[in-house]
């Protein structure tokens, strides 16, 4: 057996891995948050648009989610250049990540906007709201509570793909690994412990997820935070439907 | 189920009383869902200070007619003016051009409106319900927004409710608010679209109680319901629309006593036979 502990808790704090878990922290989140920008205006295109917009919004989530984002991301940095088109890694892992991202999110945000019950948009109407103070106000923090769950799978899927970016030779953890690997031949260790800062970060990520749902429920809460009244009414109500 | 007796009395008003201006004249309304003619031909004057309940069988055209006046469905012919505007138009050389959303939203500020289903905003506190138009649009100072929120909510018998969230309320209590949250806009008048018929039978009573209040102080208010008892205490007319038209027009003691309509009397001998 040729597995080195040594090898290993070296890496786990080597600068290279470091830099790398660093980087893919910055990019996910980075794309992430134009992904989410990208997202809900594909949906509001798709949702409130006139046929010709509509069309633009499902050509590009049909694109993007159609094709491999390793496809993507290749042609936006090594084919993009032959039509003039330049851009550096960074640039060019950002704007793949963030463009696949947005169309996977439009679908979700457009789920999300759609589980809105009409009458919201009739009461914010009714108090004089215009379109945009409907959705700002009224529409999208409701949809937000059904949206952020499948959010918070895909920023945790963010975090992993964002991998797929070394082979434009950005250095975040995979890539970092894959040189700290040709160092010393300690391939094994390396992506082992790439493997684990990936873990590490997805981890981390729950932890904060669940305490995001947890704000945006606050106002739906457990029924056990039904207040007296309501529970008195809910008694007799029950208490009722027990005699009929 | 619905029975005569308003469980709160109220002093009985009378059509001698003098009409103020008109608030809302419906003239000529249509309105069709697809090959599914809602409205056809309906005109309606309510003035200053009155109170109309429109009452009829389901898809009779009630509620749409409420809708309508609300700009939450656009009309198909006649004109709606109500609270000083002609909904949803506006008059250019001569003729009538739709208004965009923003125009069509400011009308509405100046109309209140209630709904069966009460559709308060379930993501925020009682009060930031009632303040919530008013600050974010209207752009008053929060802080005297609220203060008129609490004078609300105390209007309503809530005094005590303002940070509870609209699910931790019973349906009588959620009603309340939105009768509030309408108020905070201050509307020249008020639309109640079935405002009990979700409510369980104990629950309506203090949501009425509300309502008549509201005509004592003089609120203009068109009520669809089928609350007969609140029709004999507090309207000054009865409307009784079947299939898109309104065929009974009358004060509540003609409307209940004499009937002229066949469509008001088999209406009266169904809600009354329980």
């Amino acid at each position: 057996m040729n597995w080195s502990w040594t090898f290993f808790f070296d890496y786990m704090t080597n600068g290279l891995m470091l830099r790398g878990a660093w980087t893919t922290v910055w990019l996910s989140v980075i794309s992430m948050i134009l992904g989410l920008g990208l997202g809900i205006i594909a949906a509001m295109m798709k949702m409130y648009g006139n046929r010709a917009v509509r069309w633009i919004a499902e050509f590009y989530i049909w694109l993007f989610r159609g094709t491999p984002i390793l496809i993507q991301l290749v042609i936006i940095y090594t084919g993009l250049p032959q039509l003039g088109i330049r851009l550096n890694v960074i640039e060019s892992a950002i704007l793949g990540l963030a463009l696949n991202e947005g169309a996977y999110l439009a679908e979700i945000i457009r789920a999300g906007i759609m589980s809105v019950d009409k009458g919201q948009d009739d009461a914010a109407r009714s108090v004089g709201m215009t379109w945009r103070e409907r959705m700002y106000l009224v529409i999208l923090p409701q949809a937000t509570r059904t949206i952020i769950p499948p959010l918070g799978n895909q920023f945790n899927g963010m975090l992993k793909t964002t991998s797929l970016a070394s082979v434009i030779s950005m250095e975040e953890l995979m890539r970092n690994a894959q040189m700290l690997a040709q160092i010393e031949f300690r391939v094994l260790e390396a992506y082992s412990v790439a493997a684990v800062w990936y873990l590490v970060l997805v981890t981390i990520w729950s932890a904060i997820q669940v305490r995001i749902e947890a704000h945006y429920e606050k106002p739906f809460g457990p029924a056990a935070a039904v207040s007296p009244e309501a529970k008195k009414d809910l008694d007799k109500a029950i208490e009722k439907a027990g005699v009929a | 189920m619905t029975d005569l007796d308003l469980s709160t009395p109220a002093p009985p008003r009378g059509s001698a009383k003098t009409l103020g201006d008109p608030v809302v004249v419906i003239e000529g309304v249509r309105k069709a869902f697809g090959g599914n003619q809602v409205l056809r031909d309906v005109s309606l004057t309510v003035h200053k200070s009155e109170v109309v309940v429109i009452c009829g069988r389901s898809g009779s055209g009630k509620s749409t007619l409420l809708r309508c006046i609300d700009q939450l469905e656009t009309i198909d012919g006649g004109t709606i003016h109500a609270a000083g505007h002609l909904m949803g138009f506006r008059e250019k050389n001569g003729r009538r051009v739709p208004l965009r959303d923003a125009q069509i939203a400011r009308q509405q500020r100046d109309l209140g409106m209630v709904f069966q289903n009460f559709n308060l905003f379930p993501h925020v506190s009682v009060i930031d319900n009632i303040t919530m138009a008013p600050v974010r649009i209207l752009k008053r100072d929060k802080a005297e927004a609220q203060k008129e929120a609490r004078a609300l909510l105390k209007r309503v018998g809530l005094p005590d409710k303002e940070h509870a969230y609209p699910r931790q309320l019973s349906g009588g209590q959620q009603q309340r608010v939105a009768i509030a949250r309408a108020l905070a806009m201050k509307p020249k008048v008020m639309l109640f679209d079935e405002p009990t018929s979700a409510l369980d039978p104990e629950m309506i009573s203090e949501v009425l109680d509300v309502m008549v209040g509201l005509s004592e102080q003089g609120m203009t208010m068109i009520v669809v319901t089928h609350e007969m008892g609140f029709a004999r205490a507090a309207a000054d007319r009865v409307v009784l629309m079947h299939d898109g038209r309104i065929v009974e027009e009358a004060p509540p003691e003609e409307f209940f006593r004499n009937p002229k309509s066949e469509h008001t009397k088999l209406f009266l001998s169904k809600i009354l036979q329980h």
